[in-house]
């Protein structure tokens, strides 16, 4: 963990600008956040990575002041996030469904840098989105990579110390996302902090300096991207077997198996090694069909690292 | 990042940004005319259909003034309910509230902003009221009361807006419509702004009392002589009292919002 390896030399360390203590968050009776502990320091790009209802948007609303948590707290710049001391420095691009669609680029720009003490200019901000083309267009008649990029743009515009992204690139296609991606990394380069959150562990590997994996509201690691590859590199298998699930579960390099849709069926197992895993498992049972082997997504990937399931399935 | 802001940029302004806000609501108006036209024109029609067309000579009321007053706080009410109400449900709907709360929009010129954009609608209501109302309804009032009428109808949006304000908050965007209407719609006819209250059954006359657009109304009518007598403190206090209750509901409704969003 990086905020670790600053212990030991603080003088040189960059400060904390954004903060989550023991921060715990619940919807009715689901648990967002569990008493999760995090930690931005300046200049950092941190990915926090996770799958639907990890609790990504929950630790960045509570970081910016929009919801408040249950216990623990949520600190900017050792600020009340809902403080104006606080917002005046941050910007943000949150999960919006629609933007008020007969406004002009460049009028929402004016309005929202408006909000700010220090804000870019209306030039700086189209450029820094790669909008200069399209800022008489009405946001309604952009195309869905332009919308985002006004987002990002409504983001920097204020010219923040820490930027908030919550999904960047959700729906984009690879074009649109490679492009928002530049534009992400000059801010860095330019010296702003970012805090974003993403499905794709792609996204993260070509952002992020550290890489926070989360679900359940808890962190399950924490790394640089090649830290984190490397432990989700496994494998998924799926196959028809005869085998009992215990014995399934046990066979080497195997680190959770379970029924794919429920008893008797089709049994999935997550693997480091998929050919000693493989050959095992023929080895044991002549009679198994339907062998499938292909890398594990991200959400297998989670499985595979926490392996919760296993016990379950097992005792059942 | 200091390096790239641009020194030209004007420096953070309550009145600035009040500006913007009442601008960039004007022009959603209108390029986006559907939504504010039939505000506009309901009011219009109505007044055309009863103040002037059924209107007969010799009645005892004169009609093509009263219902000018009416009318003109019938239409205002509609414009203040409707651009502040729906307004608001909508844009949280969208998260686009949610993303203003997370800058350092200052609430009150946000606020404002768009209450400014409001009274601007509602004087092109007026005006365009008042022209029927000189031509086609033949009214003559001296310069002074017509001044007067229009200062009431623009001033006694606020109240309204305000309304309009929490109802935004605490309804949702599919639900706000239905909502304003129902509340609207009734709340005018039984305050006597649709047809006047002497001409409705007895149990209005209790009623009305109750409902911020009778005191509305009442004032308006004050102004061209055709109130039922009250006091105009009393209009105004009433109409104080409302505006007071319903930012309160605003400020409720925005606190809620806080613990509402779900992610």
């Amino acid at each position: 963990m990086k905020s670790e390896r600053y212990e030991g030399r603080p003088r040189t360390a960059p400060p904390v600008v954004a903060q989550l203590r023991r921060a715990t968050r619940r919807y009715g009776k689901v648990l967002a956040l569990d008493g999760l502990d995090l930690s931005v320091r300046a200049g950092e790009v941190v990915a926090v990575l996770g799958p639907n209802g990890a609790g990504k948007t929950t630790a960045v609303h509570l970081l910016l002041g929009l919801i408040r948590a249950h216990a623990g707290e949520a600190r900017l710049f050792g600020l009340d996030p809902r403080s104006f001391a606080a917002r005046s420095r941050v910007g943000a691009m949150l999960q919006i469904s629609k933007v008020p669609e007969t406004l002009k680029v460049r009028e929402h720009i004016d309005l929202i840098s408006s909000y700010y003490p220090r804000p870019l200019s209306r030039d700086a901000a189209l450029e820094a989105a790669g909008l200069g083309a399209v800022a008489d267009r009405l946001f309604g008649q952009l195309s869905g990579g332009q919308r985002q990029r006004l987002l990002f743009a409504l983001a920097v515009c204020g010219n923040p110390d820490v930027l908030f992204l919550d999904e960047p690139t959700v729906g984009l296609d690879v074009e649109a996302r490679r492009g928002l991606w530049e534009h992400i990394r000059e801010r860095a380069r330019a010296g702003c902090t970012v805090f974003l959150t993403t499905h794709y562990l792609e996204e993260a590997d070509a952002l992020a300096h550290r890489v926070v994996l989360l679900a359940g509201g808890r962190i399950l690691a924490e790394g640089t991207p090649g830290e984190i590859k490397a432990r989700v590199r496994g494998r998924r298998i799926r196959c028809r077997t005869s085998l009992p699930l215990a014995e399934v579960a046990a066979l080497p390099g195997v680190r959770a198996a379970r029924f794919a849709d429920g008893p008797g069926s089709e049994v999935e197992l997550f693997a480091d090694e998929a050919e000693a895993t493989v050959r095992a498992l023929l080895a044991r049972d002549p009679g198994l069909a339907d062998l499938e082997v292909r890398g594990a997504d991200l959400e297998e990937a989670f499985l595979a690292l926490t392996g919760v399931d296993v016990a379950e399935e097992v005792a059942a | 990042m200091n390096a790239q802001a641009d020194v030209l940029v004007p420096r953070r302004s309550l009145s600035r940004i009040l500006a913007l806000e009442a601008r960039c609501e004007l022009l959603k108006m209108v390029r986006l005319p559907a939504y504010a036209l039939p505000t506009l024109c309901f009011p219009l029609v109505f007044y055309l259909l009863f103040g002037v067309a059924m209107a007969k000579p010799s009645a005892q009321l004169d009609m093509a003034r009263y219902l000018l007053a009416t009318y003109g706080v019938f239409g205002v009410v509609g414009a203040a309910l409707f651009g502040f109400g729906i307004g608001v449900a909508v844009e949280r709907g969208q998260g686009w509230m949610l993303f203003k709360r997370a800058t350092p929009m200052p609430p009150v010129a946000w606020m404002l902003g768009r209450l400014a954009a409001c009274l601007v609608f509602g004087a092109v209501l007026v005006a365009l009221l008042f022209l029927l109302g000189a031509t086609a309804g033949k009214v003559a009032l001296p310069a002074g009361t017509w001044l007067s009428l229009a200062g009431v109808l623009i001033v006694g949006m606020v109240p309204f807006g305000a309304f309009g304000l929490a109802l935004g908050y605490l309804t949702g965007p599919n639900s706000a419509p239905a909502v304003v209407n129902l509340l609207y719609i009734p709340m005018a006819f039984a305050s006597g702004l649709w047809i006047p209250l002497d001409y409705l059954p007895r149990v209005f006359q209790h009623i009305a009392p109750w409902l911020p657009t009778y005191h509305f109304g009442q004032l308006a009518l004050g102004v061209v002589g055709m109130g039922r007598g009250e006091p105009v403190w009393q209009g105004i206090a009433a109409l104080a009292a409302f505006t007071a209750v319903s930012l309160l509901l605003s400020w409720v409704g925005y606190r809620r919002d806080e613990g509402k969003t779900v992610g």
